[in-house]
């Protein structure tokens, strides 16, 4: 019994996780057809710059440990906000109406050099700021003792599902948006400014992956190569809830978080197995993913 | 947690000197006959590997090249370079995979010329060099894999030496701490990273246990993939079995992150945690990791190294140039470049003469020499394998500063096994012939 509820809350925790680093993933390749690969490089700078302004905040004693729950996502933001419009109008813009596959070499290619970059400005030494981490304390549910600030999570990732949604579905900035998505050229022969909108997007998925970085900063310690590690599980989750799918991205996160829960706690030689095998069973009948939808191919 | 702000201008300093040795490499590479004792130094510059392993161990290299060049080190050691001879530091990045690093080997012996090389944290870079060592006739001293299969591999190993110790000694004195500290401990559990390093570290101490604490049994064990960094789950399902003891070969951020989410979680107060490569992060633990782990350096290396002149002069050395103490990949580095001295000037050759290969490798098979960690015995595998004793103690964080209490030592012939024996094997007959004081 104990075991059931710690596969759901383990489950719960990791889904949410899962749900903040594939949703900017999501977002580009929704509107913007591009395959993200550097995506991973904008969680890791996110977590970086986390990381140093919050063991700033607290190597110099400032203030009081709230203030550094604000830090975290304004660090993201403003790391977000200025990598996403540099490689946005610096790079991406003269590569628009590429092939998809042209994009992916391109984007890996920034994987490489963001990776490099942040050496030179970080180093390779860990950084730390478990203080947010820590501060929100821990609750007993039986022998199973979780973190606050987990649970935290759980509700930060289904509170900003929720707000992607609603921008979508219930703004006028969504409908365009979704115009976009829908049809490129229509969208654009209506007067819509899908320039603008490819930036406003790919700055989105740009905060989104420094975001889910900057909120895992506090449980990890920071160290090069984290953003190559959660790449390939963003891409697992994203290709099982269907390219360009916030609702999918949710889902195909719940699947994986709670599959790999179970493998944890009742078969943990399958742990590794279980995320692809989860993927590779979604694909087999579904191969645009659970909630994609397939679309015929402009010639 | 550290200054980062004091940190930033070291990390880019190391990122251009890094930078500055690469290019020097490939200037250098026509400058073999400049009558310099050239020496190849291969460790991670890049990648997971290089805060916990690679930088600290370059920074060693770094800090003993210039020294030795200066003749500044203690006696036995005082004589400059390299017999006499000015000593010079190729450093390369051991980030690539087995197959880069044997080009890169390759390309250290015939274009860059070195009399020697030291280097190679990962066990796979280990055993891809070791044969092609012995095919271009080169002296070369693994300074920290830990695979026992590094010569069990490659029995007749003219010119391979290691100066650390095999992953085996880490787990038998890990047990061995156990029994000689908490003797009564019942419920094991242990989680490893799931490649060959977690689980032969995981082999060895749950075969260890069964000898040395028989009433023992292995409640959870967990592999989460290297890397992975959020053990939520995992830390669950050690937490609901109750373990007295959990076990970790973790290091590097994986380590740190488990510390920090355990801690958090109160999973290492109700247990013990016991991390065999626990020292490497023993400067950034500070409050959050709780008192009383068990932690070790896979050796006496790093904080476990004993206060010997050469010791001393080493730490003082270390922490005037990088303002940190050095962790065991620094000492073991500094073990494996004294190691080289001791072989070149222990050869047999005239003063500033630069000893051949052979010479090197006659110079230190089966001798003693004096080190940072204390006296090395190079009594295995054939006179090409250390062996030394294994320290464990328990961290203590007090009034903003740490330190290891309760500490317990065990000699070489405690927890390794007799020449020819496998780990395995000797373990499984019950330490036949161990000397434990």
């Amino acid at each position: 019994m104990t075991s059931l509820l710690a596969v759901l809350i383990d489950g719960s925790i990791y889904a949410s996780w899962l749900f903040l680093v594939a949703a900017g993933l999501t977002v580009i390749y929704g509107v913007m057809r591009i395959l993200n690969m550097a995506h991973g490089s904008f969680y890791a700078i996110g977590a970086y710059s986390a990381a140093s302004l919050v063991g700033w905040y607290f190597n110099n004693g400032i203030g009081p440990a709230w203030i550094s729950y604000l830090l975290l996502v304004g660090a993201a933001l403003v790391a977000g906000l200025i990598v996403g419009v540099i490689v946005e109008r610096g790079l991406l813009r003269l590569m628009y109406g590429r092939d998809e596959i042209l994009m992916v070499i391109i984007t890996y290619a920034l994987l490489l050099i963001l990776e490099d970059t942040m050496k030179i400005v970080w180093g390779v030494s860990p950084y730390f700021a478990y203080q947010p981490y820590t501060e929100l304390g821990r609750t007993a549910f039986g022998l199973l003792k979780v973190s606050n600030y987990d649970l935290a999570l759980v509700g930060v990732s289904a509170v900003l599902g929720l707000g992607l949604w609603a921008w979508l579905e219930r703004t006028n900035q969504g409908k365009v948006l979704r115009a976009v998505i829908h049809d490129r050229e229509i969208a654009v022969a209506m007067g819509v400014n899908v320039r603008l909108m490819f930036t406003i997007t790919f700055v989105l998925g740009t905060t989104l992956g420094a975001l889910a970085g900057a909120l895992t900063a506090p449980a990890i310690s920071v160290v090069p190569g984290i953003g190559i590690e959660v790449i390939v599980l963003a891409f697992a989750v994203v290709v099982i809830g269907g390219l360009g799918s916030i609702g999918g991205a949710a889902v195909g996160a719940l699947l994986v978080g709670l599959s790999r829960a179970a493998a944890v706690h009742y078969a943990p030689e399958f742990e590794l197995f279980v995320i692809y095998g989860v993927m590779s069973l979604v694909l087999a009948f579904r191969p645009e993913g659970l909630f994609g939808r397939t679309m015929a191919r402009k010639i | 947690m550290k200054n980062n702000k004091a940190t930033f201008s070291k990390y880019l300093v190391s990122g251009v000197t890094a930078l500055a040795l690469t290019a020097g490499m490939a200037s250098g590479a026509s400058a073999a006959e400049n009558g310099k004792f050239r020496v190849g130094i291969v460790t991670f510059l890049s990648g997971a590997a290089a805060g916990p392993f690679g930088v600290p161990s370059a920074n060693a290299a770094k800090v003993l090249v210039e020294a030795l060049n200066k003749g500044e080190l203690p006696a036995p050691y005082d004589k400059m370079g390299i017999n006499g001879v000015e000593i010079e530091a190729v450093i390369i990045d051991e980030a690539g995979g087995a197959t880069k690093q044997v080009e890169e080997y390759r390309n250290l012996v015939q274009r860059q010329k070195v009399d020697a090389v030291i280097g190679y944290v990962s066990s796979g870079d280990c055993l891809a060099i070791a044969p092609v060592a012995e095919e271009l006739k080169t002296f070369t001293i693994a300074y920290d894999c830990g695979t026992p299969r590094l010569f069990a591999d490659n029995a007749d190993a003219q010119y391979m030496f290691r100066t650390g110790l095999d992953a085996s000694v880490d787990n038998i004195g890990a047990v061995r701490y156990l029994a000689a500290t908490r003797p009564d401990v019942t419920r094991l559990s242990g989680i490893q990273q799931n490649y060959s390093w977690g689980q032969d570290s995981w082999a060895d101490f749950t075969a260890a246990a069964a000898k040395l604490l028989p009433e023992s049994e292995i409640v959870e064990e967990q592999f989460p993939k290297i890397y992975q960094g959020q053990y939520g789950a995992e830390i669950s399902a050690l937490s609901v079995k109750r373990p007295e003891i959990v076990h970790s070969s973790f290091w590097g951020g994986d380590m740190e992150a488990l510390v920090l989410q355990a801690n958090a979680r109160g999973l290492l107060e109700d247990a013990t945690g016991l991390l065999t490569c626990g020292e490497a992060s023993f400067a950034t633990y500070k409050d959050q990791a709780p008192n009383g782990m068990i932690i070790g350096a896979r050796g006496p290396f790093g904080a476990f190294a004993p206060d010997n002149a050469l010791n001393t002069w080493f730490k003082g050395a270390y922490t005037a140039a990088y303002d940190l103490d050095p962790v065991y990949p620094a000492t073991k580095m500094a073990q494996a470049i004294l190691g080289l001295k001791f072989a070149a000037e222990n050869a047999g050759v005239a003063d500033k003469e630069i000893p051949t290969a052979e010479q090197l490798a006659s110079g230190i098979k089966g001798a003693t020499f004096e080190s940072v960690s204390g006296t090395v015995e190079m009594a295995r595998a054939n006179g090409h394998q250390a062996m030394q004793g294994i320290t464990y103690g328990e961290y203590h964080y007090e009034d903003g500063e740490a330190s290891i209490v309760n500490k317990v030592s065990f000699s070489g012939e405690c927890v390794t096994p007799p020449e020819g024996v496998s780990a395995a094997e000797w373990i499984a007959e019950g330490f036949p012939g161990a000397q434990c004081n």
